[in-house]
């Protein structure tokens, strides 16, 4: 039995990477995963190959989480089917790195509308069908280990991750009485596939910082999400678990 | 059950009021019961036993029994 055995599992930007990887990993542990994504069937054909494998378990739901109806009717679509929602997943996020003084305003915008309203749309909703649940909820948010420490050219990036932390721990605070538990993962460097694409040099010099000496892959990401959605955290709320395989920043 | 008795049970379970209690004054400001947690648990039964989802705009002005039957309209339910 998986750890996640029929729990209703919505994560958003699902389409790859560490959203994917959660996806999947979930599924395999037994939850029924609606993985979202802006970008319309972006998903179908991974799910697709994915059905063949475990059918029925992942279902792909696009819509933008920064615009309110279009998640009111996700969610609805999915209480309509299942009359519930276990877990929420705010994955989906943008990253623009610039230096102070080449700041743009569009894209810092763009940053503080998906990786902070959009998040605080997604719990707002999702948590009124959670508190409805005698056994609650989880929500986890995805942070960075940037809004911890900060980082050179991140600074509306590492600002909007450090919107998430205060938004996880006040939502916290304000879910506990009806059973949601709400907490983060602060990822370390990752191995997504924008990461692969950076410069070999200069991505071996980060990887020196990792105690561990390697990158993130998605699905270490992954399974510290799967320990916050389950039970076995079942008294873990308003808390930031940093995934970074002991960086020395 | 017709629609108008479903709210009012709502209600009633919710406020934990008789059901002569509701009317024209019962509302968040004259209800001791009516704070933010018996509010939000309010609209989540609400939004499940009628199938709809409110605006954030409707659930910050849902502050009085009468003007959530108004509300419950706009969405389509026919009460």
């Amino acid at each position: 039995m998986g750890l996640l055995e029929n729990k209703i599992c919505l994560i958003t930007g699902a389409g790859r990477g560490i959203g994917r990887a959660m996806a999947e990993l979930f599924a395999e542990n037994g939850a029924i995963v609606y993985a979202n994504d802006t970008r319309e069937g972006c998903m179908d054909e991974w799910i697709e190959e994915w059905q063949v494998k475990i059918p029925g378990k992942i279902h792909a739901i696009y819509f933008d989480i920064t615009d309110e109806e279009q998640v009111k009717h996700a969610v609805m679509a999915i209480r309509k089917e299942y009359k519930r929602i276990d877990v929420l997943v705010n994955n989906a996020g943008v990253e623009f790195n610039e230096l102070i003084g080449m700041i743009s305003r569009k894209n810092m915008e763009f940053m503080l509308n998906v990786n902070v309203i959009g998040v605080v749309n997604m719990i707002q909703i999702v948590s009124r069908v959670m508190q409805k649940q005698p056994e609650g909820g989880s929500i986890i948010n995805i942070t960075s280990m940037t809004a911890l420490r900060g980082n050179r050219g991140q600074l509306v990036y590492s600002a909007t991750k450090g919107a998430v932390i205060s938004i996880t721990k006040s939502a916290a605070k304000e879910l506990a009485e009806k059973k949601i538990r709400v907490n983060a993962i602060a990822p370390g460097l990752t191995l997504t596939p924008m990461m692969a694409q950076a410069d070999p040099e200069k991505l071996q010099e980060r990887i020196h910082n990792v105690c561990m000496g390697r990158l993130a892959e998605p699905m270490d990401i992954a399974k510290g999400c799967l320990f916050l959605a389950s039970d076995l955290a079942g008294y873990v709320s308003g808390q930031v678990l940093p995934v970074d395989g002991c960086t020395i920043m | 059950m017709k629609n108008r008795e479903k709210y009012d049970e709502i209600f009633c379970a919710v406020f934990g009021v008789k059901k002569e209690a509701l009317g024209e004054t019962f509302t968040f400001k004259e209800t001791a019961e009516w704070d933010s947690v018996a509010h939000l648990g309010l609209i989540s039964e609400l939004e499940e036993a009628f199938d709809v989802m409110f605006e954030t705009e409707d659930i910050l002005h849902y502050g009085s029994y009468l003007n959530g039957l108004n509300i419950l309209r706009k969405y389509g339910v026919h009460i």
